[in-house]
């Protein structure tokens, strides 16, 4: 890198490449919270429609540790990003390192409440409407995580060989802005889910 | 975001076909209309998607064969960010017919009419930028002037099957057919032909072929005017859309003779308008950087422009930054 690219913060540099990645993660968000949001729509619109069981009532059980693991994950992240503004390189990856784990653990926790929906209560996307939209919509929400935690093992696979430092705090926030984003889409997934759709 | 919502319902579709899903699936409760709707959601936004990149091309052209700068620009920038909201909430329009209730009707209703008033707004700034002007008829602005007219009538007929009855009695037939063709080709495809020739100096570093641009536009319009305009009238008798082929003796035979005579015009212009550009890449006149005399930053630049596009990254305190550089003693960031 040349002397002419070292990033300043004069206010004339705001569009600088991060600024375009931000940008590009909001254009990105908007796009997949009007993907969410059909779907969305589609399973209250087909709430109680199905024509024979299992219905939610009868199989669902709130996921109340897995959605706390998710939610705080959201915290160690933003723990992390701080900490690299910082730069304090350890902290980061320690935070990072939570956040990877606590995504993992929702994810373990989907894959639990599916096993059980699928072998003791023989319910599948093909049973009825609820099947339909219920794997649906929690199985896109849980690609969204599992690409947010491949995206989070890269970023942490670099912060092992010591190669993330302060200047790349602005990327990986960008990074943290899609976690946040699958964030809170699941407390919308959870609130349609688990609590109206109950 | 436009988008989105068919992703979204063609990943729903994907789910039904392949994973034994019931999205749409009607035996298990599921719904063909919901379909419909994701689809709109979808489908009248892109309309827009599609128009609002033709008007901005009007908004260059207009205003320098005109030689005035533009009428109202704030008040466009306006009506175009109200038509992008307005849009989104007009999808329904397109399912009269499917029964839905009389309040979702008249919402639906309301808000197709609703559309009108930015898009009128913009038609009234383009004749206001035209309206005393020194207009000079080449062949972009004469596209152009044709898609004002054009688009208006586009839009009335739009407003016509706002209203629900009327709709009722149209839905599915050659009278919907005539007046989405009336935006996309009278519309859209007539800026995008103004784009075409506006801006091949610059892109080409040559000028196109002025008579044989003009020939293009006359044949291209009386084509369009011959095969949409009578296109309504089939579809007020009742021609339903769709069919390859119907009985003798319904009152439509003359008519859809007139459709086709159309199209023979609108190919020879297309023709004439392929030639040109091929003729005019090996033989056309140099153009320079700045034919038309234009205020943009394009036109300060060479024809075609470097890779780089500008040596140094221009300063602009105008909408008319050339027309600063052209007129020092009176810019327009003195007004603005």
């Amino acid at each position: 890198m040349s002397a002419a690219t070292v990033t300043t913060f004069e206010p004339e540099l705001r569009w600088g490449p991060s600024a375009r990645g931000r940008l590009g993660m909001y254009y990105l968000i908007v796009a997949e919270a009007a993907i969410f949001s059909i779907f969305v729509v589609a399973y209250l619109f087909y709430l109680g429609k199905s024509l024979s069981g299992p219905t939610p009532q009868q199989v669902l059980h709130v996921p109340v540790f897995f959605t706390i693991c998710l939610l705080s994950s959201s915290v160690t992240i933003h723990l992390a990003v701080r900490s690299l503004r910082k730069a304090k390189p350890g902290a980061f990856a320690r935070w990072w390192f939570l956040t990877l784990f606590l995504g993992a653990t929702f994810l373990a926790g989907t894959m639990i409440e599916w096993r059980h929906l699928i072998y003791d209560e023989g319910l599948t996307i093909q049973t009825n409407l609820f099947g339909t939209t219920y794997y649906s919509l929690v199985g896109l929400h849980a690609f969204h995580v599992l690409m947010g935690l491949l995206a989070l093992s890269i970023v942490w696979l670099f912060a092992m060989f010591g190669k993330v430092k302060s200047e790349h705090a602005e990327r990986v926030d960008t990074l943290a802005l899609y976690w946040h984003f699958v964030d809170t889409v699941w407390v919308v997934v959870f609130l349609v889910v688990y609590v109206i759709g109950r | 975001m436009v988008v989105s919502p068919l992703t979204a319902a063609q990943i729903m579709l994907a789910i039904d076909r392949y994973l034994g899903g019931h999205f749409f699936d009607t035996q298990a409760g599921g719904s063909a209309v919901i379909w419909m709707h994701f689809f709109w959601i979808f489908g009248h936004p892109e309309v827009y998607v599609l128009v609002i990149p033709a008007f901005a091309v009007a908004s260059e052209v207009i205003p320098v064969f005109s030689r005035k700068a533009i009428f109202g620009y704030p008040i466009m920038v306006a009506a175009t960010v109200g038509i992008g909201f307005i849009s989104m909430s007009v999808w329904a329009h397109h399912m009269f017919t499917v029964g839905m209730t009389s309040n979702a009707n008249a919402f639906f209703a309301l808000s197709t009419m609703a559309v009108g008033v930015p898009t009128g707004i913009k038609i009234f700034n383009w004749l206001a930028t035209m309206w005393g002007g020194k207009i000079e008829f080449k062949t972009p602005m004469l596209f152009c002037v044709a898609f004002l007219f054009q688009f208006l009538v586009a839009g009335l007929t739009g407003i016509m099957q706002s209203v629900v009855p009327f709709d009722w009695q149209l839905a599915n037939s050659y009278f919907v057919v005539a007046h989405f063709h009336y935006v996309i080709v009278g519309a859209i495809l007539f800026c995008l032909f103004a784009a075409f020739y506006y801006w091949y100096p610059k892109a080409t570093g040559r000028m196109y072929n002025e008579a044989l641009g003009k020939l293009h536009f006359w044949l291209f319009f009386i084509g369009f005017h011959l095969t949409f305009d009578f296109m309504h009238i089939p579809g007020l008798l009742g021609m339903p859309r769709r069919i390859y082929t119907y009985e003798p003796g319904r009152g439509w035979d003359t008519l859809n003779l007139i459709v086709s005579i159309g199209v023979i015009f609108q190919a020879a212009g297309v023709l004439v308008f392929a030639a040109n550009l091929i003729w005019s890449y090996f033989r056309g006149k140099i153009a320079g950087n700045d034919p038309w005399d234009a205020w943009t930053l394009e036109w300060t630049t060479s024809s075609p422009p470097p890779a780089y596009n500008f040596a140094v990254i221009p300063t602009v305190k105008s909408r008319r930054p050339l027309w600063d550089l052209k007129h020092p003693e009176d810019p327009d960031w003195k007004y603005e």
